[in-house]
């Protein structure tokens, strides 16, 4: 165990830096900077031994990790807001082709009006790409997540590419405590890559991303979205696996366990939050605090997004009678993406709970305890519409 | 080495291979476009030189040499576009709808 005091950015950097990937191309965008910055540091200074590709553009840079996963050798890439746009053909493109690359996500508003802090906008509006994503609350779990990521993606029944999705700034930028274990047992943990359906080798040459003719197309589709769905048991492993492995070391920095979700003061609730990312922090001090008043509220938070965890997420709220989704990306006319989505796992459930969207902390607006006390009174009393702003 | 048989699955009754990865030989000679074609070259091998602009540009490797040194376009892969008209010399390549 190694305790240290550092930025959450600067974690993910020593995690990555411990997978040892045999390529990483990045560009460096506002506020992915510190961990790419860390990352050519460590292979300027021989620390690392990857190949680091310093490309003109997100596209490239994403294209570069397809082109090397395409190898068989183990690719990483970091990006935000307007770079994983500046992506988006390629992420099809490397979920298509089952290369798993993985990504640190550091979430930003969208443009325009141009703006450099946080929502989920960026990651949310990729979410049919085909990549598993994982939504971190604390350093520790961008730490802890930047290592399993890996081992989900290569493992032989997903061989899909991956982000983990850290709030920029309002984490990627904060110092906390994090335990960085050490290299000796990541290694043990995450193995090297070995690739079974994409390699580099002369002596058997290959056609990768080949046309699709309509008489294949469809097929091949469902096998990559079986795989998705089927990625959920094997994330289960490796969470379990991990959770065996490197038990917690500072007290409140993740999961006593790792799952798809993590339940906070949940077993008696009657009225329950919904969110993901650095929020649920702030969330849970709300939820002792309302707790000291004897108020019976909880707080489900999300790890896994995509694939979407149904079960763990029917299981956790269930008997609940009022739900308040946070979230900080919209699809716009419809409403709030997450709410969605909860709405429709808890369709035809026995319950029928209240599901209201709470639209919040857009392009960096502070989601203050203020904010959430009075969601937790909306939503008690039934006030509002069902898709509130919280300016 | 890929150990294709693994990779490979069976879904709605056909087999296909993880992320469409194909073995290369042969794949491109099993799928013939020349269907997509609605013009076609012909040659003029009175007017010939044999010079091989229309075998070193055609994009999809249709031509070929005979035995007496001249390029035939195959028309099974042919997709029509007509680069080999357009790169002659000496223009001996005529591009003919196909209905003709």
């Amino acid at each position: 165990m190694t305790k240290k005091v550092m930025e959450a950015s600067h974690a993910i950097a020593e995690a990555i830096k411990m997978i040892e990937p045999d390529v990483i191309a990045a560009y460096p965008i506002t506020p992915q900077t510190h961990i790419v910055e860390r990352l050519s540091d460590f292979v300027a200074d021989g620390e690392l031994k990857s190949q680091y590709i310093n490309v003109d553009s997100e596209f490239s840079a994403l294209s570069a990790c397809i082109g090397a996963s395409a190898t068989g050798c183990r690719a990483y890439s970091s990006t935000s807001s307007q770079g994983l746009a500046l992506m988006f053909e390629l992420l099809f493109i490397t979920s298509g082709m089952r290369l798993p690359v993985c990504m640190s996500e550091v979430n930003r508003a969208l443009s325009a009006p141009i703006n450099i802090w946080n929502d989920h906008q960026d990651a949310i509006s990729c979410r049919d790409s085909g990549w598993l994503q994982f939504y971190v609350e604390t350093g520790q779990e961008a730490f802890d997540l930047s290592l399993m990521q890996f081992k989900i993606s290569e493992d032989k029944d997903v061989l899909l590419p991956s982000m983990v999705c850290m709030d920029g700034f309002t984490l990627s930028h904060v110092y906390e405590p994090v335990d960085i274990t050490t290299k000796k047992l990541v290694e043990d943990f995450v193995p090297r890559y070995k690739p079974v359906h994409a390699v580099l080798d002369p002596e058997q040459p290959l056609t990768q991303g080949p046309i699709g003719f309509p008489s294949e197309y469809m097929e091949i589709r469902y096998a990559q979205c079986a795989a998705l769905n089927n990625s959920i048991k094997t994330i289960e492993k490796v969470f379990k696996g991990f959770s065996d492995k490197f038990p917690v070391q500072i007290k409140n920095s993740r999961p006593e366990r790792y799952y798809h979700v993590e339940e906070y003061q949940l077993h008696d609730a009657e009225i329950a939050f919904v969110a993901m990312g650095s929020m649920c922090g702030t969330i849970k001090d709300v939820v002792d605090r309302l707790r000291n008043r004897g108020e019976k509220v909880g707080l489900l938070k999300l790890i896994t997004y995509r694939p979407f965890p149904k079960d763990a997420i029917k299981k956790s709220l269930k008997g609940i009678k009022k739900i308040a989704v946070l979230e900080k990306a919209i699809s716009p006319g419809v409403g709030g993406v997450l709410c969605d989505e909860i709405a429709g796992v808890l369709y035809k459930t026995d319950t029928q709970p209240d599901i209201r969207s709470f639209i919040v902390g857009f392009g960096g607006r502070d989601v203050k305890l203020d904010h959430i006390e009075k969601i937790y009174e909306m939503t008690k009393n039934d006030k509002g519409s069902k898709e509130e702003w919280m300016f | 080495m890929i150990d294709f048989e693994k990779v490979k699955q069976t879904v709605g009754g056909k087999k296909i291979t993880l992320g469409a990865v194909l073995k290369s030989d042969g794949s491109t000679v099993a799928t013939k476009t020349g269907g997509w074609r609605s013009l076609r070259p012909v040659t003029d091998f009175s007017k010939c030189v044999k010079c091989g602009n229309c075998w070193t540009f055609c994009p999809d490797a249709s031509y070929k040499k005979n035995e007496k040194g001249y390029f035939e376009v195959n028309l099974d892969y042919c997709k029509g576009c007509g680069i080999c008209s357009e790169v002659c010399p000496v223009k001996c390549i005529s591009m003919v709808r196909e209905e003709k």
